[in-house]
This record gives structure tokens, sequence and C-alpha cells, in this order.
């Protein structure tokens, strides 16, 4: 090893030092790149946790307290149960609770109505003989594509003929309609990757093909569902637009609640950051938790599509 | 025959499986978008105002589409939209790739980087909005807070109190939202390229810009391609931010065609006036998905 005397290929080998202190220098460099992102992608919502236990007071302060002095748990004690008496607050404070129940209800029912129909749906397409199979594909697509705002009025007009404004039904069936296409075109892209003799084998070992679908296909398909299931209620939870037209007393969503922090004296921030961060608990902790197939399935369906 | 009938039969249960199986999915779509696309273009060549339900809707033919082109403010709607699609989508792309090839290496803290990228992604849009409409409060928002202690401006910026302020404002709440989204789909693409590729280019001479051009562009292309796409469409339907950050506001310089469409169905409540900017928003759609298509995949068949 003490010996380096072949003559380098490269024209110039700068020196060792020189080398390790560059590289050095470069992951310095690179760290503190990492840590503006990580900077960039956590300050914003950081800095709305902080808000939402900082008191009245060090809210409405200059120059502004980054760390709160006395945090404060008030606004969430307040959003779950219920505002102190003689306490002036939102009204959207008192329906909080019944949001969070609407839009739990309303998510999962959704995410369930697309996994099963999506699912079938999908298997249908890959699997068995459909006529204009390209058609449905593409049409799929274009679904996924078309601005909801441009159907709005007519759905507004059929949910109100069919008294299903304002009710869990109502937005169960809207939300599965807009998720189902891009539920499908993932699933069909999943099963493309699935092999199709399992099926064959099991068929003629005597199972029917409904056998083969629920036995032998469905079992490995766990990280297909997982993805549209975290898809379709991420985006259920989320959605807002819908629930702002569709939603009112009865099944008023987290998205819209949130935006209903105004009083006569203008809008209480301290307890819109609340709601806004408990809000965002449920679509956080499941994207952090199924990370993993959320990016597998963004990006073989994007791949695909 | 009967060689022939076994394989009939069984493709005429399989047809009959397919339809069973489509059946729930087709039929829930079909009432959800199918009917009211049709509905919608139908009630767009009516005359139909809530507000004046003694006129009732008598048929106009294209009078609303019309109207719609020559009104004002839907020309600016459609301005500050197209302001807004550029702007988003060409730093959100840019400024994803950049980070996307900075971070496509091992090193330690990779994975958690790669989990914190999705928390912008996964907070519902509506809570971006009142985040961002808080960080720039005038009187007690963190940014003037931030900038002021840093001496970088004097007194304190009413970020949302002009047209274009505001909107480069909207800007950069929406950056903050999708571009970890798009750096995650760029990076998933990056890291499919085998590095022996990188190290031959680099044997035969080639400097790294030389490789990025000519290998890592070239077969990330498709993947570029989506999600350019997307995000175009994603940002030409933006509402959701629109009506928490800003509400259109102010002077209506942050009004953007979806939003526009919005208050004109549901505020004045011109159902037919409303129905044709959905229209015509979607034709705009449709006519940008297919431009993309053209000049993106093009340049695959060399």
């Amino acid at each position: 090893m003490a010996t380096l005397s072949t003559p380098s290929p490269l024209r110039h080998t700068p020196g060792r030092r020189w080398r390790k202190a560059r590289s050095a220098i470069g992951g310095i460099l690179f760290y503190a790149l990492v840590g503006m992102l990580v900077f960039a992608l956590l300050a914003p919502f950081v800095w709305m946790i902080i808000s939402s236990i900082s008191p009245p007071t060090e809210l409405a302060s200059k120059p502004i307290h980054w760390i709160p002095e006395h945090p404060t748990l008030d606004r969430y004690r307040a959003l779950f149960f219920g505002a102190r008496q003689g306490e002036i607050v939102p009204i959207a404070v008192s329906k909080f609770i019944n949001a969070m129940k609407s839009s739990l209800i309303i998510a999962t029912a959704t995410t369930l109505v697309c996994i099963i129909t999506g699912t079938a749906a999908a298997y249908a397409l890959i699997r068995l003989p459909v006529p204009k199979k390209e058609g449905f594909l593409f049409g799929m697509l274009a679904a996924q594509m078309m601005p909801i705002i441009v159907i709005i009025i007519p759905l507004y007009l059929m949910m109100q003929r069919l008294v299903l404004n304002d009710t869990w039904q109502g937005m169960i069936l809207l939300y599965s309609g807009f998720m189902l296409p891009t539920v499908i075109w993932i699933m069909y892209g999943y099963f493309q990757t699935l092999p199709e003799e399992l099926e064959e084998a099991a068929m003629i070992d005597g199972c029917s093909r409904v056998g083969a679908l629920l036995r032998v296909v469905l079992p490995i398909s766990g990280p297909g569902l997982v993805a549209i299931s975290a898809f379709a209620f991420l985006y259920t939870w989320n959605e807002f637009f819908m629930a702002l037209i569709f939603t009112a007393s009865r099944t008023k969503t987290i998205p819209v609640i949130v935006t209903e922090f105004s009083t006569q004296a203008g809008i209480d921030y301290g307890l819109m950051t609340t709601a806004g961060v408990i809000g965002s608990l449920p679509p956080l902790i499941l994207a952090f938790l199924l990370q993993r197939y959320i990016v597998a399935g963004l990006t073989s369906g994007a791949v695909k599509g | 025959m009967a060689a022939t009938r076994r394989p009939s039969r069984r493709l005429r249960e399989d047809r009959i499986l397919a339809a069973v199986l489509l059946a729930p999915a087709l039929l829930i779509i079909a009432v959800v978008t199918i009917y009211p696309l049709l509905h919608s273009f139908w009630i767009s060549l009516h005359a139909w105002n809530l507000m004046k339900p003694k006129e009732g809707n008598p048929f106009v033919g294209l009078d609303n589409y019309i109207n719609t082109l020559t009104d004002p403010i839907f020309l600016d709607s459609l301005r500050v939209t197209i302001i807004f699609t550029i702007a988003a989508v060409v730093i959100e792309i840019s400024l994803a790739m950049g980070i996307a090839l900075i971070l496509n290496r091992k090193f330690i803290g990779r994975g958690l980087v790669r989990m914190l990228a999705l928390l912008p992604w996964a907070v519902p849009a509506v809570v971006n909005g009142i985040m961002w409409k808080w960080i720039l409060n005038p009187s007690y928002g963190a940014l003037n807070g931030l900038l002021y202690s840093l001496g970088l401006i004097d007194e304190y910026v009413i970020w949302l109190g002009s047209p274009e302020l505001a909107l480069a404002m909207v800007v950069v709440a929406d950056l903050w939202k999708e571009t970890p989204f798009i750096m995650l789909l760029l990076l998933a693409a990056l890291q499919t390229i085998p590095k022996d590729l990188y190290e031959a280019a680099t044997v035969d001479g080639a400097n790294v810009v030389q490789s990025f051009f000519r290998i890592t562009l070239p077969l990330i292309q498709p993947v570029l391609f989506v999600a350019i796409a997307l995000r175009t469409i994603w940002a030409l339907k933006s509402f959701d931010l629109i009506y928490t950050l800003t509400a259109g506001g102010p002077s209506n310089g942050t009004s953007v065609v979806g939003y526009y469409t919005y208050i004109k169905s549901f505020v004045s409540l011109q159902l037919g006036r409303g129905a044709a900017v959905a229209y015509i928003m979607t034709l705009f759609v449709l006519i940008l998905v297919y431009i993309y298509y053209r000049v993106l995949y093009r340049k695959v068949e060399y």
C-alpha cells in the first residue's frame, strides 16, 4: 500500500489532504442544505402548533414571542370539552366535536366503498373480457382530471331532489364517485404487477374465479389496498369545496369548521390554529405510518398514468 | 363443437362476472360525474338566475359563453390564473428537481427527511390557507416578526394588501404545500436510474451538467411529464387556498377562475353563467393536457 508508483490515468490527482478537506466542506454544505430544507418543511406547521398553545396576550405581541412563556392547553380543552361559562368564543367551538365525528364517519365509509367497488372494477378491467377496455381506462383518467366545479350545480340540484344535502349518505356517495377513478387506476396498476399464473393455478385446482380473487389475489394485494385506502381517506378528510357546498349544520366536516373561527371582533387565530392542528393530525398520522405504501402508490400510479 | 362450447361458456360467465364487478363502481361514477357533466352543459345553454326566479330559465344558446368571454372580470381572473399557474408550476418543478438531485444519495437521516416531506402534502389545503393567513398577518404574523428581527424590513409589511404581493404570497403558500410531493415523485424516479450509467459517463469524460442533460433528464422524462401535467391541472383548479387565504382579494387580484366560478354560481346565483365558466375552464384543462402530451411525448420517439 505504501507505493503508488503507477501513474494515474487522470491528468491531475489532487492531494489526499485537499480531497479530504473538500469532502468535509461538501459534507457540511450538504447537511446545511438538508437542514434548511427540514426547517422550511417544518417551520410553518410548528409555528401553528406554537400559536395554538400560546396565551392570547403572547399571540398579540410585538416583538413576537417565539417560545411561549406560559404555554396553555386551554384552546384544546375548549374544542374538545366546550368553552368555560361566560367565555366568548366563535360558534364553531361548540360544533368542533360534531365536525370531527362527521369527518371520521364520511372518510371511513367512503374509503370502504372505494376499496370494495374499486378493487372489483379494477380486477374486472385487468383479467376479464370487457368491451372497449381502453375507453374505460381513458374515461377514468379524464374523470380524475375534471375540475369538480364543472358539475357542482347539477350535483347540487340532484342532491336537493334526492334529499341528500347535508347527509352522511350524500357526502359518501359524492366522495366515492370522485375517488373511484383514482382508486381503480392505482389498483389496476397494482394488479398488473401480479402474475396471472397464480390465479390460473388456483382455478385449475377447482377454485372459481371469484374464489381465486378472494383467496389468492386479495391476500397478496396488501400494499395496493393500503395505498388506495390511505388516498381515499386522506382525500375525503381534506376535501373542502364540496363540503362547503353540500354540508350544513348536521354534517359539516373539519375543513369547513376550520374556516369558521371568526367572531364580531375578527378572526380568533388562536382557536383557528388549534383546530388546524387537530384537523391535520389524522391525515398526518396516516401519512407517516403508511409512507412506504403511499410513496410507492404515488410513483407506480404516476409512472403508469 | 363440444370443444368450442366449453370455453365459450367460460367466456360468457366471465363476461357476466365482469359486468357484476364493474357495475357498482360505474353506477356511482355515472351518477356523480357523467350525468352531472351532461346536465351542466344543458344548464350552460340557459339563462338561469336564482336571483330572478320570475324570468325562469329560457334557452339562450351560447349567450352565457359569449357573455363570459367578454366579461372583463372573467378575463382578469383568467390572467390571474395564468400568472399563478405558470409561477407556481415553474418554481415548484425546478425547486423540486433541485432538492431531489441533492437528496438522491445515501446520507444519515434520509428516511426522516423523506417522511417529513409528506407533511405538507398530508395537511388539508384549508389548513394550509389559514396557517399562512396567520403567518402573513400584518400585525402579529411570524413572517413580519422574523424579517423585522433580522433587520430585513424596517416596518411591518401588509403582505396581502396589494394585488401583486398577495398573489406572490398565494404562490408561496402553494409552494410550501406542493413542492415536497413533486420532489418525492422525482426522487423516486431518480433512484431507479442505475448508478453505473453515471460512472460510465464519467469515465467517458462527461461532466455533471452533461450527465444531467444526457442521462438524468431523458430517463426521468415520463415522470417529469406527469409531475408538470398534474401540477398544472391542480394549479388551474385551485380554490381552497384562495378561499381561505385571500378570498380572491384584494380588488380581485387573486381571484382565479375557480373562485370566479364559485362566486358566479353560489354568491350571485347565476347558474347558467357559472356552468358556462366551468365548461370553459374544463376545456382549458383538456387543451393543456393535450399540449403537454404532444410536446413531451414527441421527444421520446427520437
